[in-house]
């Protein structure tokens, strides 16, 4: 279980959370929306412990992540795979290379037969081809990068997977094919999975429950149709803009549009 | 009135704040070197990976820094000749060209060309690693940066730097008896008269001392900088000039101290 108890979080004098508080049941996904820079990645990194909240408290697997030690801080994390937004794969390493780090036994790690078969098992779970192995990030499509960036997050056979923006920067087919994927996961591997982004209708597919992260608070939490019906106004205007989002991204044209240099709508 | 307190608070307010400053980045310094120092019990990471790193900064140095000494060499050959023909035994030519380049060119030439091109590299390379995610997704993984990126750019940098150093005071010497015996005539047996008249086994510790410090300066600095760079493209050039010049400044340092260390106080 996950559980965000009166997070909160401040940059200078920027208040990013300010008393959030948040459950995950066990083998629940949960989508976090809000607009950009609301601070949804904050909280990721603060259930991980990449970030430390200045107040408040965050247990993860019944503990404390605040107070872990490092060492328990790194067991603790062995058990969590993080998509990151734009993949995060390690330039100087292959495919199979990134994937293998995520392989956070350190047996298993030093195992090579283990770690192949590990690898392609991965590259199979998110429907990418045996090829793609042996190529280098750079060489990827931002599909491919995302995909790849899934794998490794669950070579380690996590207990808890976070999403950070898994379909960001990518066209509505590819972001659609992402959110199958996460879909697939949850069915297959069971996992405890926070899914942050701000496609409403990405994340109304994945998640079991919705939470609106709004002027660094929780308005609200609740099932997808429960989200929809709210009359809350900031849940509302929310879910407007990104209609918007999606008729622009469905119709250029009927925003205007994107022109190229010899004026086409492209 | 109100005003005239602001400026007069402000300077204060700068001095204290700078101060501030400057005091976190002693503190965040010194826990760096002592998890460097802690990861050394992980050498099945970084062992493999520090020499992957010094082949790839020893070799790839190595001709510049010896086109520098040989150069360094040449001139003070050069100079010795203009400055002490008809003055002093041609003899001396040779302690000065051989105690320059060991004592002071070799080492600091070697360091400072180092300083650009190493701490350029290190800088950079963790920078970006930094603002894409990579090290955060490398934390996530349970997995210490310290072990897999530091350790080994900063032990492969004093595996290289007094290598590296040595050659080029050997390089320097030669070049410099070379050009003395076509530009002043000098003889071999009066060359090695000169060098050997004035040195002391003390001076090649002194150099090999200082050329361990310099590869403190070139290695641990960058490698702080890039680590704890910030916003994007423009942080990670901001990185690499502030690595480059404090690294150069801090041998210049060095250089002083240990000379009034090693060679003033004996």
């Amino acid at each position: 279980m996950i559980e965000l108890i009166n997070v909160s979080k401040r940059f200078v004098d920027n208040v990013v959370l300010d008393g959030v508080s948040l459950t995950v049941q066990e083998g629940e996904t949960v989508a976090l929306l809000g607009p950009s820079g609301v601070g949804k990645s904050v909280t990721l990194k603060t259930i991980n412990g990449l970030l430390r909240p200045d107040t408040g408290d965050v247990i993860v697997d019944g503990l404390h992540v605040p107070k872990l030690k490092r060492k328990e801080l790194s067991e603790l994390r062995a058990k969590i795979g993080y998509v990151f937004q734009y993949g995060a794969l390690f330039d100087s390493m292959t495919v199979a290379e990134n994937i293998r780090l995520g392989i956070t036994d350190e047996t298993c790690y030093n195992d090579e037969k283990f770690c192949d078969n590990r690898v392609q098992e991965c590259l199979r779970l998110v429907n990418l081809q045996l090829d793609v192995a042996g190529k280098y990030p750079a060489e990827l499509s931002g599909g491919m990068k995302k995909r790849v960036g899934i794998a490794r997050a669950i070579a380690g056979k996590p207990k808890y997977l976070l999403y950070d923006e898994p379909t960001s920067g990518l066209d509505p087919v590819n972001a659609d094919v992402i959110d199958g994927l996460i879909e697939r996961l949850r069915d297959e591997l069971g996992v405890t999975a926070v899914v942050v982004s701000h496609d409403v209708r990405g994340s109304f597919r994945v998640a079991d429950r919705v939470a609106l992260l709004w002027q660094a608070k929780i308005r609200a939490v609740g099932r997808p149709e429960e989200i929809l019906a709210s009359q809350d106004s900031a849940v509302q205007q929310f879910l407007e803009r990104d209609l918007e989002m999606a008729l622009i991204q469905s119709d250029p044209r009927a925003k205007g549009g994107v022109q190229d240099t010899r004026g086409h709508h492209v | 009135m109100a005003n005239r307190a602001e400026l007069t608070l402000d300077p204060l307010r700068l001095v204290a704040r700078s101060s501030l400053r400057s005091l976190d980045h002693v503190g965040r310094f010194s826990f760096l070197v002592a998890d460097l120092f802690r990861g050394l019990v992980e050498w099945r990471i970084w062992v493999r990976r520090m020499l992957e790193q010094a082949v790839a900064v020893g070799y790839g140095s190595l001709f510049i820094v010896l086109l520098v000494s040989a150069f360094a060499g040449a001139v003070t050959s050069l100079q010795t000749g203009y400055q002490f023909t008809g003055t002093l035994p041609l003899y001396y030519a040779g302690a000065v060209i051989s105690e320059s380049m060991i004592l002071e060119l070799g080492p600091v030439l070697t360091a400072l060309i180092l300083a650009g091109r190493i701490g350029a590299r290190y800088a950079a390379e963790l920078g970006t690693m930094r603002v894409t995610e990579q090290i955060d997704a490398l934390e996530s993984l349970g997995r210490s940066p310290v072990s897999h990126l530091l350790l080994p750019r900063v032990l492969a940098g004093l595996l290289v730097v007094p290598a590296l150093t040595m050659l080029a005071n050997a390089t320097g010497i030669v070049v410099g008896y070379m050009v003395a015996k076509g530009s002043l005539g000098l003889t071999y047996g009066d060359f090695e008269y000169g060098a050997r008249y004035f040195f002391r086994p003390l001076d090649l510790w002194y150099s090999l001392i200082k050329s361990y410090c310099f590869a403190a300066a070139v290695t641990l600095i960058p490698c702080y900088i890039g680590f704890n760079t910030q916003q994007g493209a423009e942080g990670v050039g901001r990185a690499t000039t502030t690595a480059v010049v404090s690294a150069s400044v801090a041998i210049l340092l060095l250089d002083a101290l240990t000379t009034r260390l090693l060679l003033v106080a004996k």
